[in-house]
């Protein structure tokens, strides 16, 4: 898991968290997730801001409500994140790697190569 | 909305020539976790003072569960004030300080008290006098978390606490909080220690309340842009500046607000750097001016330098 810090509303980094890990797989769909007084005891933030975090992702249809069970990832939640992330992929990865990259210089062409490059080693490392 | 606990209205304390308190007005509610953050003089300790009636105030009204907490047992013992510097008879041991708040606060929990002290490696049957400075903050921070009043006021009470025990403090609170909650205000000028165990800020400076706001509105409400000083105030133009610095022909400035999307491109294409802004280094930029944080002289400018892009 990772970590929180000051600069941004925590209840955006506590619900980006839990996205992480549903992405991942490191939250399967119908698992629990913790409580927010555990969040809030495990990243030493007020519980009542976690507690926001989470009601964010039950309000998206991430996250639902078991009364008195707790809480769990929705079945459906991966794919909806996954689309959402593709969607934002190209403003937040893409655009500032070809403004550096004209800062340096590198010709899309030489840009394209690397990226092959990168991805290749990547689903490499992925199937070993 | 949640029921108000604490009210101050229009709340002055003037000590001969020096106004500690300006006409504050104030309302805390019940259940939440509230940041009192200031420098060291702000008037922190003068405004919980009077709220908890250990001194007067010179005009206005102080108001707890809706009556003055003045000589009223039945506001007094639901309420628990942790000061600096908490005072106890010459020959009192904590165990002693600890029965006395047994008796005083109807939801002390004894086992907890006692779990506390262990944890804070406080030698319950020393005598108070001839405890460290740290010791005698472990006993007025076990006080404070084991009385559960419904309204806690903690003027920094870490003084001489060591890193470790400092979090273990920060911990317990959060937990217990969570589990019996509360309304607790804490008085503090560590900010970035305590910052993300609130969930509402009041900030005061020269005896007036400068920002009362939920700490998550204030977190990500600044930037610092950073680049070439023709680029940056080109950029930042009309826009509120809380702060400025340059190096050279470099300028990092933080500003008030935040950007759009479209804003972001634009200066990613002007190859402006943009980064947030930690709500400690949010207030220490609202209330200092260019003066310095009397408490935290960690803040070097070379850290801002260096965020610029070369």
């Amino acid at each position: 898991m990772g970590m929180i810090d000051d600069s941004r509303p925590i209840f955006v980094q506590i619900a980006e968290l839990i996205e992480n890990d549903i992405v991942d797989g490191t939250l399967a769909e119908e698992a629990q997730v913790p409580s927010t007084n555990e969040f809030a005891a495990f990243h030493r933030i007020n519980p009542a801001t976690a507690a926001k975090g989470v009601n964010v992702l039950v309000d998206s249809g991430i996250l639902y409500k078991r009364r008195g069970i707790g809480m769990f990832v929705a079945t459906g939640a991966r794919a909806k994140l996954v689309a959402r992330r593709t969607e934002q992929f190209f403003e937040q990865y893409v655009r500032p790697l070809t403004v550096e990259a004209r800062k340096l210089g590198i010709s899309p062409q030489e840009l394209g190569g690397m990226i092959a490059r990168a991805a290749g080693a990547a689903e490499k490392e992925a199937v070993q | 909305m949640s029921a108000i606990v604490v009210e101050a209205r229009k709340l002055s304390k003037r000590y001969k020539d020096v106004l500690a308190l300006d006409s504050v007005d104030l309302k805390f509610e019940e259940n939440r976790i509230y940041g009192l953050l200031g420098r060291n003089g702000a008037g922190k300790s003068t405004l919980m003072s009077i709220l908890t009636s250990q001194a007067f105030p010179t005009s206005g009204e102080a108001l707890v569960f809706g009556g003055s907490a003045y000589e009223n047992d039945a506001v007094l013992s639901r309420m628990c004030f942790i000061r600096e510097s908490q005072k106890y008879p010459d020959d009192f041991k904590p165990k002693h300080a600890f029965k006395s708040a047994a008796l005083f606060y109807r939801n002390w929990d004894q086992d907890f008290a006692d779990r506390l002290a262990a944890e804070f490696r406080l030698p319950v049957d020393r005598r108070i006098k001839k405890l460290s400075r740290g010791q005698l903050s472990a006993v007025g921070v076990i006080i404070g978390l084991a009385s559960r009043a419904e309204v806690t006021f903690f003027d920094e009470p870490y003084l001489g606490l060591d890193a470790v025990a400092r979090q273990l403090f920060y911990d317990h609170l959060v937990a217990d909080y969570a589990r019996h909650p509360r309304t607790i205000v804490l008085s503090s000028h560590l900010i970035d220690e305590v910052s993300m165990l609130l969930e509402h800020v009041v900030v005061i400076d020269g005896g007036r309340i400068i920002i009362d706001d939920d700490a998550e509105n204030i977190r990500g409400s600044a930037v610092v842009v950073s680049g070439t000083a023709e680029l940056v105030d080109g950029f930042l133009a009309g826009r509120t500046v809380l702060h400025r610095e340059t190096l050279g022909s470099l300028a990092s400035v933080t500003m008030e607000g935040v950007f759009s999307a479209q804003e972001r491109r634009e200066a990613q294409e002007l190859g402006l750097g943009l980064s947030p802004v930690s709500l400690q280094h949010l207030i220490v930029r609202k209330t200092m001016g260019d003066a310095e944080w009397s408490a935290k002289p960690a803040e070097k400018p070379v850290d801002e330098a260096m965020e610029v892009p070369r």
